[in-house]
Order: structure tokens, then C-alpha cells, then sequence
């Protein structure tokens, strides 16, 4: 579903992704790690095209990202993307920042899009918030509605780029547990989280990112058994030592 | 303390007077609007990536901002009606008459200054808002439009009406090309009648009490801004 083929990406001098490689296939589930400044939220950010990337090519769904003749709004509208700081629209209520989308990309009538959104805020558990502006919401409950945004395109892709990163720790397992039960119903997604529970959980592969470089693209059980670089074992030392 | 002045002649001036406020009101507004439109759109093309569109944009704002509004009014009036008729070839082509060439002045004038505030507006958004309204699929169009420029002219709001308290005090200046606004129309009284003193007193006065009663409702406004973030 996601190919990422031999992406290289510099800022300037400055090499940011090295010839990074891997695969999302239809389904599952797959969990990037790795220290800050790894390239990890770069590398999520490429498959949408929100970074542009100088080598390799990103396909996702048969689809060229790198391709100049690539629709790239049609191709970012059938994949859903949340962001570490939730960037709901402050100006537009919960329910007009899930319906924006809907009504101007997919150009579904209002009230299709109202139906969607509140079926939506329902599941994960926001009903009543829908007509709240974003700052009156808990982080939690914001990045809440950011999923329901996503999945009210009807996205073939998930992508989650630390969506846990900016929560206050009671808040986050509001968060996962939407995140679990969407994986756990088939979505196709690729999480840049340092959340290794939520990794064991549902995650089938983990890639593990230092230094602009892929060093580790394993099952989830070899990761978590034995992992193969000495740097990913160093991390989860660090990690999961509390 | 007054006995040599005549404050009379105010209220029998006040008629003549307030169709002069009404033109500069009218003014005002009609080139602020025009003048927030342009700088928009200036603002956009100066943040853009294209050396096509940044280059003018910036070139188009330096001038404008080196240059005096006296200027710029007199060059409207005066050079581009030649202008026409050079480019026409024909010697009696029709200037664009005094009230129209101060309206395009003023606006192409404040656009300038818009535009750096709407720039400064544009830039206050995070960039993560661009990236969730991309994300979505919506278009450069679509985002600015429905994303980034709302939230940019809310931030900007108090310092755009501050630049139309400037911009009202401001088309004072069209009695050079013999436009009567409230400026004018006071000071035409105050000459036919010889009662200088009293008019551009109550003119100072009126003057003072719509620019101060204006740029305190500014920064009243500012203040529920802020509260709200």
C-alpha cells in the first residue's frame, strides 16, 4: 500500500534521510521509532508530500508522491495524517473542522458531511464537544477530533506523526485506545510514537530510525526479542527502563 | 476669555461640514477595503517560493513605502491621465477625474503598508496549519482561504484598523488636487468667513475625539484578543 523506496532528503548541506527503505502493506500496522532528531517525523512527512525528498520515490497506493504530474491534494486527501500539536482549525468548531474536508475536497453536501462527523465524534467518544471550538477541549480530546477529521475522509492510510508526543500522561491512553481499536478493525498505519506499549499491542512491524537511517525493520516479536543494532538495543534500555 | 471669536459660525458651517466628513468616511473606508484586498494579495505573492512573484511584490512595496502619499496622490493625478494619453494617442483622452485617482492612490498606497501587516499575519500561523490543511487534500487556494488568512486577519485586526485611524487622518491630504473633504470643507469656511481659529479648532477637535474614541475600541479589542488565547 506504502512504498518507500531509497529516500534521501537533505536541508541544505545538512542530510536528513539516507537512503531509508520500507514497506506498509495493506492492513497493517507499523510503529517508527528512534531518538529525537532521528528523521522519523521527516520520514512520515514524505509520504504525504508535506516534506518534499530530492532522491527515491514514495508509492503509495500505485501512486507516485515524487511524480511532477502526481495530484497531490487528491493524493493527500486519501491518506489521514495526525500531527504531535493536533492542529485543529481554532477558528471553526469541532464539527466545521470535521465537515471542512468532506465539503471541499470529497464535496459531500453539508449535511452529509454533519451526519459523518457527528457519527464519527461518536465513536470516539466526543459527542457532546461538537459544538465546542478546539481551545475550549482537552489536548486529549482534541487529538480526538484530529482522528475523526482524518477518518472522515474515508482514508485508505493512516498517519500518525507523535500523537501522544504533546499530552499530559492521563491523557494519552484516551488516545491510544482510539488508536488500538482503529488498528484493531484492519486500518492500514504507520506511527511515529516512542509508545512501545502501544507498539507490542497492535503493532506487526517496528522500524527503528537513527540518523536519518533505517537500522532496524523488523517483526514485532524479533524486535522486542532481539533486537539487532546495538543502538536500538540501547534505546529500548532507556525507554522501557520505567 | 473668547469674546473676540464667533463659534457661531460652526453651527451655521456644520451642513456643508458633514458632507465633507461623509467624502472623508467614504474615502476612508473605500480605500481601506480596496487597500486590504491588494495587500492580501501582495502579502501572498511576496511570501511565495516564485522570484517572479516575490521580486514585484517586494520591489511594488519599497517604493510605495519610500515614496510620500503627497506624491503618490499628485502622480495619480497628474501623470497618469498623461500617461493615457500617450499610451491612446489621443490628445483628449479623459483623465480619470480628481475623486477616482485619489481612490486608486489611497488604495494602491495602503496596500503597501497592508501588505506587510497581512505578511507579518500570514507568518503568526504555524506552519503545522498549513501542513493539517494540506493534509486534508485542500488546495493552496483552499487553505489560505478557508485556514490561514481568517486566522491571520484575526491576529492582525487591531493593527489593521490602527493603519485606518492613520489612513483616515490621512486623506486630509486630497485638497491638493481640490477634493472637499472635512479638512477642506473646514478650511474653506474658515477662510470665507476669516474665522480661522474657530474653525480648525472644532476641526482639531473632531478630529481628536474619532481617532481617540476609535484606537480605544482598538485596544479594547486587543485586550478580549488576547484573553481569548
Amino acid at each position: 500500500m506504502i512504498e518507500i523506496k531509497n529516500i534521501s532528503k537533505w536541508y541544505g548541506a545538512f542530510r536528513v534521510l539516507t537512503d531509508c527503505t520500507t514497506k506498509i502493506e495493506k492492513g497493517e500496522v507499523v510503529v517508527v521509532c528512534g531518538p529525537s532528531g532521528s528523521g522519523k517525523s521527516t520520514l512520515i512527512k514524505c509520504v504525504n508530500g508535506l516534506e518534499p525528498f530530492q532522491q527515491g520515490d514514495i508509492i503509495v497506493d500505485g501512486v507516485s508522491v515524487a511524480a511532477q504530474d502526481t495530484n497531490l491534494p487528491r493524493l493527500r486527501s486519501r491518506i489521514g495524517m495526525v500531527f504531535q500539536n493536533f492542529e485543529l482549525f481554532p477558528h471553526m468548531s469541532v464539527t466545521d473542522n470535521i465537515n471542512l474536508g468532506q465539503i471541499k475536497v470529497l464535496g459531500r453536501s453539508r449535511e452529509a458531511a454533519a451526519e459523518k462527523s457527528l457519527q464519527l465524534l461518536e465513536r470516539v467518544g466526543l459527542k457532546e464537544q461538537a459544538a465546542k471550538y478546539p481551545g475550549q477541549l482537552s489536548g486529549g480530546q482534541q487529538q480526538r477530533v484530529a482522528i475523526a477529521r482524518a477518518l472522515a475522509m474515508d482514508p485508505i492510510a493512516m498517519l500518525f506523526d507523535e500523537p501522544t508526543s504533546a499530552l499530559d500522561p492521563e491523557m494519552i491512553n484516551e488516545v491510544l485506545d482510539v488508536m488500538v481499536k482503529l488498528a484493531q478493525e484492519g486500518m492500514t498505519m504507520m506511527v511515529v510514537t516512542h509508545e512501545m506499549g502501544f507498539a507490542r499491542k497492535v503493532a506487526h512491524r517496528v522500524v527503528f530510525m537513527d540518523e536519518g537511517r533505517i537500522v532496524e525493520d523488523a517483526k514485532k516479536e524479533d524486535f522486542f526479542g532481539s533486537p539487532r543494532s546495538d543502538r536500538a538495543q540501547q534505546f529500548l534500555s532507556k525507554i522501557l527502563h520505567h | 476669555m473668547f469674546s473676540g471669536f464667533d463659534f457661531d459660525v460652526i453651527s451655521r458651517a456644520l451642513p456643508y461640514m458633514g458632507q465633507g466628513m461623509l467624502f472623508t468616511l467614504g474615502l476612508t473606508l473605500l480605500s481601506m477595503l480596496g487597500g486590504i484586498i491588494l495587500g492580501t494579495l501582495l502579502a501572498l505573492m511576496r511570501l511565495s517560493h516564485l522570484k517572479l512573484l516575490n521580486v514585484p511584490a517586494g520591489g511594488y512595496v519599497n517604493l510605495l513605502r519610500s515614496t510620500p502619499l503627497i506624491l503618490v496622490i499628485f502622480w495619480f493625478y497628474f501623470l497618469v491621465p498623461i500617461a493615457i494619453k500617450k499610451i491612446s494617442g489621443d490628445a483628449y483622452a479623459e483623465g480619470l477625474g480628481p475623486f477616482h485617482s485619489a481612490l486608486i492612490a489611497f488604495t494602491m498606497f495602503e496596500a503597501a503598508y497592508y501588505c506587510e501587516i497581512m505578511r507579518a499575519g500570514i507568518q503568526s500561523v504555524p506552519r503545522g496549519q498549513v501542513d493539517a490543511a494540506y493534509a486534508l487534500g485542500l488546495t493552496y487556494g483552499q487553505s489560505m482561504l478557508k485556514v490561514i488568512l481568517p486566522q491571520a486577519f484575526r491576529n492582525m485586526v487591531p493593527i489593521l484598523l490602527t493603519q485606518g485611524i492613520i489612513l483616515f487622518q490621512d486623506t486630509s491630504l486630497v485638497y491638493v488636487v481640490g477634493l472637499t473633504d472635512f479638512m477642506g470643507a473646514a478650511s474653506k469656511v474658515a477662510q470665507r468667513d476669516g474665522r480661522l481659529v474657530e474653525m480648525y479648532l472644532f476641526a482639531a477637535l473632531v478630529y481628536f475625539v474619532l481617532c481617540f474614541s476609535a484606537s480605544h475600541l482598538v485596544k479594547r479589542l486587543q485586550l478580549r484578543y488576547n484573553v481569548g488565547r
